[in-house]
């Protein structure tokens, strides 16, 4: 099975890796999956507080080309939207934008779950409740 | 494919293009006679008579002729069978199978190094026990078994052992009669011959072995394989294993040395492991975890010029890494970040200084990636974070 172009391009040109200061009021983390699984990604948001716009995103993501693209292109739609908006980033839009075979639908999966786990990081720590979100499907 | 195996193939697929089961023409007498002439060549490479040798589609078919047919043979004798956990899935499936017809199997583990416990393996043996099925050396590790200790407690209570062979035959010596092997499976693509063609060799002396054939028909090759012979693929694993007799040792040689370079500078690396032994070991496999990286994500860094694979299976519906790396006690992490490298007689040492670059680099740019690298760096031990197993 070959990888599509977009994915060998974020594989080779991966976007915001990086960490932020998870310490911070303002940035939300979320650490999803496990070693044992073969992936693990750790995603970042930092928020700006005065406009509830996310102002920088990073990741850093322990698993096969497909896992790695698809934290790389989350952090890309993830940069520029308000917390809000961030939420409806769906796991089957990045399947689509990537052309990520059945496989691999997991990878998108893990990606969605790490934007919903940083948000609720970032809710939590702004004395927000967290959102309930039903347990993916895939996993 | 060697080339020259190729040239010795060529001729019977065109001028030479008799049937060897036809025995009323010179058509069908010049490929009998081609058999013939392969069936010395094969036989010779691992010490046996010609005559001891059952042509197959290759060796998943021999190792399951070898375990179904000397289980339904020796059904009077008993119904017991010792195996490995680190055996190929043809054995283990078809040692499922046996289960299912209502045999008993005893599967024996590893230690670390990726060997069988000889002591165990005495201990397992039963009045009802008629085969032990140990592989030669392993598909992933290279970790070769120790045959000739192995026969010696099997014969000593009367049971017939059998060896998948595919790994070794061809690249180290093998000799059924020293070894004391009574079955062995083995194929003619992993010693540079065309796919689609192996053996079974089965005893004809001390003891005289049968197996029952599992596929019925014309009855040839004495009755155990029925189905016309593929002359063309004969002829080219006849050839394969001369070339093999001739260059092996010098061969085994100069990729024990190329295998060890490579291993040694990727073992510059930080937290980078050999898994299974490496003393008893095929010259030219080897096998190493890269910590902190995703084998299929590594792989993806140079899988354009250099094909090798990984312990990890993220492509599998099953997700489950390695069952030979988790049998010798690692992780399912360690497991995902295995890389499997095979060297081969087209190998040369520039390819070898260049995958050693392209893995070098490909680590550190995950590692980068990583967060796993980061909570390592950090002095954070991995085992103490709440995953979120999926």
């Amino acid at each position: 099975m070959a990888y599509s172009e977009k994915v060998i391009d974020h594989y080779q040109n991966p976007k915001n890796v990086g960490t932020l200061d998870k310490g911070a009021k303002n940035v939300g983390t979320g650490l999803v999956g496990a070693p044992e699984c073969g992936d693990v990604m750790r995603l970042q948001i930092e928020v700006d507080e005065s406009t509830g716009v996310i102002k920088d995103a990073k990741f850093k993501t322990f698993g096969c080309g497909s896992a790695i693209a698809s934290s790389s292109l989350a952090t890309e739609w993830l940069k520029g939207k308000s917390v809000d908006e961030a939420l409806k980033i769906d796991n089957m839009d990045i399947v689509e934008e990537l052309n990520l075979p059945p496989v691999k639908i997991h990878c998108s999966v893990l990606a969605e779950d790490a934007i919903k786990a940083a948000i609720n990081d970032y809710r939590v720590k702004n004395g927000m409740e967290a959102i309930k979100f039903e347990d993916s499907v895939v996993h | 494919m060697d080339p020259r195996v190729l040239e010795a193939m060529l001729p019977y697929f065109t001028e030479h293009y008799g049937n060897a089961a036809s025995r009323n023409h010179p058509f069908g007498w010049e490929a009998e006679e081609a058999v013939d002439y392969a069936r010395e060549q094969v036989a010779k490479l691992i010490g046996a008579d010609p005559k001891e040798i059952i042509f197959t589609s290759g060796a998943t078919e021999s190792d399951n002729l070898a375990i179904k047919g000397v289980f339904e043979m020796y059904a009077s004798k008993g119904n017991h069978i010792i195996t490995v956990s680190t055996e190929h899935k043809a054995v283990i499936d078809t040692c499922k199978h046996i289960e299912k017809l209502g045999g008993e199997v005893t599967t024996l583990e590893v230690n670390a190094e990726g060997l069988i416990d000889l002591k165990e393996l005495e201990a397992a043996i039963k009045p009802t026990t008629i085969l032990v099925a140990i592989m030669y050396a392993n598909n992933e590790i290279g970790v070769i078994q120790p045959m000739r200790e192995i026969s010696a407690i099997a014969r000593k209570h009367g049971v017939l052992v059998f060896t998948d062979g595919t790994q070794a035959v061809g690249k180290i010596p093998v000799d059924v009669n020293k070894d004391g092997i009574d079955l062995m499976a083995f194929t003619a693509h992993k010693m540079y011959g065309p796919k689609g063609v192996g053996a079974l060799y089965v005893r004809r002396k001390n003891p005289r072995v049968k197996v029952t054939a599992q596929m019925d028909g014309g009855g040839h090759e004495r009755g155990m394989r029925s189905g016309t012979l593929n002359v063309p693929g004969i002829v080219g694993f006849g050839k394969a294993c001369e070339i093999c007799m001739l260059e092996m040792e010098e061969e085994a040689i100069r990729l024990s040395k190329l295998r060890d370079k490579l291993e040694n500078a990727l073992l510059q690396l930080e937290e980078a492991y050999v898994n299974g032994s490496r003393d008893h070991r095929l010259p030219h496999v080897s096998n190493i975890s890269f910590k902190y990286v995703e084998g299929e994500g590594l792989l993806m860094g140079f899988n354009k010029n250099i094909a090798l694979s990984s312990g990890s299976a993220c492509t599998s519906a099953s997700l489950e890494p390695s069952y030979v790396l988790k049998a010798l006690g690692l992780g399912d992490d360690l497991a995902h970040s295995s890389l499997r490298f095979g060297l081969g007689r087209f190998t040369n040492e520039e390819q070898i200084d260049y995958t050693i670059k392209a893995i070098s680099e490909t680590v550190l740019k995950l590692r980068e990636m990583s967060p796993l690298w980061e909570m390592y760096k950090e002095g954070i031990d991995l085992n103490t974070i709440e995953w979120a197993h999926h």
